[in-house]
């Protein structure tokens, strides 16, 4: 079920100093898709993410997002991060802002919509995360879970045809790490079209449409769940699942 | 030293001068931290502009400004200007006193800018912000807070320097109480006097300060 492209990457590197963190990646997500980036930490899988959002610049290869070539150079990032929307490890939430207030700010800032129609489909948005009753409540006040649930609210409220998520239940206490899932889950069920770097292989199983790992600034495997899961091809996969699964 | 109740005695009689020049010693010291605050605001903003002549020009500016007595400023501001334009002493005091304070500031709120995490950067780019957006709306409201309790430790320490703008004859406390400790044949008890006045001034900005602090903390993480 390929569905139109959404963005892909074309021998894409990256080096922090001498450390070559990303080498030679192609990657590409269809629309709808799920795609769930797995790997030991220093992989570079969240680095990868961030390098589609262009909050880390690359240092060659293409990023294509829907087919055009977008770089620094040729294309306004703020008008590109607007369609490519970012959840990550540590919410992030602003904390002199309400919820409400962090939801609604980029339509505003931004996009120039009126305080009453953001504050409309915030809280619309509030209500599928499951937090209408928080709107007015500031950040600190939030367990671990509910922010990052509002912290998707506010890129959903920019209404990205992308979203990145960057090990999103990471930072979770265990037992809040479901209700974040949920909420995941049924976005990817609407059709949003997904990646996320993840630890959460039960979800990785359930909900993506492929899963990718990495290992050393490479894509070592890409396959369906089942295939990948049940069936892997890769010496480095088979370790690594292992590992992950005796944990 | 004075007995006590020739100190009381004089403490009463001498209050309609001091408390003139009391405000005065306020007038300046506010006159001067607002200003400074704008100044502070501005240089910190070079410093992070990642262009490299406008961080030159703000280290430059605390450089001088930390690096030379409050004395020698404010003589060479206050001869510079009035030998230049027809300035009002008190604004010749003001300014000196602001140039003075604004590079405290400046190195007040960029450490602040400086310590507020990158993730709200990051958070505001990735919602389709620009730098300088997120910096105003997401960046110096977290960092103006910070800076409170570091504000209002300079704003008792530029107080307490106003009282420097007695050697350009500015009628503040300071000069008013050695002016009438002369007079009077009687310094100790003046200087005396004064130091209540300053006590007094510093705890009641103390308590605003804290208050003011407390009013903002209402989001406090």
């Amino acid at each position: 079920m390929n569905g139109r492209e959404m963005i892909r990457t074309e021998n894409l590197n990256k080096s922090f100093g001498k450390l070559h963190v990303l080498k030679d990646i192609d990657m590409s997500v269809y629309e709808s898709e799920v795609v769930c980036l797995v790997g030991a930490s220093g992989s570079g899988k969240s680095t990868l993410l961030r390098c589609l959002n262009f909050l880390e610049k690359k240092d060659n290869g293409g990023i294509f997002i829907r087919g055009e070539k977008v770089s620094p150079d040729t294309h306004n990032l703020n008008h590109v991060r607007q369609t490519v929307g970012m959840v990550f490890q540590h919410f992030n939430l602003f904390p002199h802002k309400t919820v409400l207030e962090n939801i609604i700010e980029a339509p505003t800032v931004v996009k120039k919509f009126s305080k009453t129609q953001a504050t409309e489909e915030a809280l619309e948005l509030l209500q599928k995360v499951g937090l209408e009753d928080k709107a007015d409540v500031y950040p600190s006040k939030l367990s671990g879970g509910q922010k990052q649930r509002v912290a998707i609210a506010r890129s959903l409220a920019m209404k990205p045809d992308i979203l990145l998520f960057d090990e999103p239940t990471s930072a979770l206490d265990p037992e809040l790490v479901g209700e974040v899932l949920a909420t995941m889950k049924e976005l990817a069920d609407e059709g949003m079209t997904m990646v996320v770097v993840t630890h959460e292989m039960g979800f990785a199983r359930e909900v993506a449409d492929w899963i990718v790992y990495m290992d050393d600034g490479k894509i070592v495997e890409k396959d369906r769940p089942s295939e990948f899961f049940d069936h892997p091809k890769e010496e480095r996969t088979i370790e690594f699942l292992k590992a992950t699964m005796l944990k | 030293m004075p007995s006590f109740s020739h100190f009381f005695h004089t403490l009463n009689s001498s209050k309609g001068l001091f408390i003139d020049a009391m405000f005065l010693t306020l007038k300046l010291t506010l006159v001067s931290i607002l200003i400074g605050i704008i100044f502070g605001l501005f240089f910190a903003l070079l410093k992070i502009s990642r262009v490299k002549i406008l961080e030159y020009v703000s280290n430059a500016y605390v450089f001088l400004v930390r690096g030379t007595p409050l004395i020698v400023q404010i003589f060479i501001l206050y001869f510079g200007f009035s030998g230049l334009f027809l300035i009002p002493d008190f604004w010749a005091a003001a300014l000196a006193l602001a140039f003075h304070n604004g590079a405290y500031i400046a190195e007040i709120f960029r450490g602040t800018i400086q310590s507020v995490d990158k993730g709200q950067m990051e958070a505001g780019r990735s919602l389709g912000m620009t730098r300088g957006v997120t910096i105003r709306r997401i960046i110096l409201p977290q960092a103006f807070r910070r800076a409170l309790p570091p504000l209002g430790n300079q704003f008792i320490i530029g107080l307490k320097d106003s009282s420097l703008a007695a050697f350009i004859s500015m009628n503040e406390l300071f000069n008013v109480s050695t002016t009438l400790g002369s007079n009077n044949f009687d310094e100790m008890t003046y200087l005396l006097i004064v130091a209540i006045y300053y006590l007094v001034l510093v705890a009641l900005l103390t308590m605003a300060v804290s208050m003011f602090e407390k009013k903002l903390a209402v989001s406090d993480r």
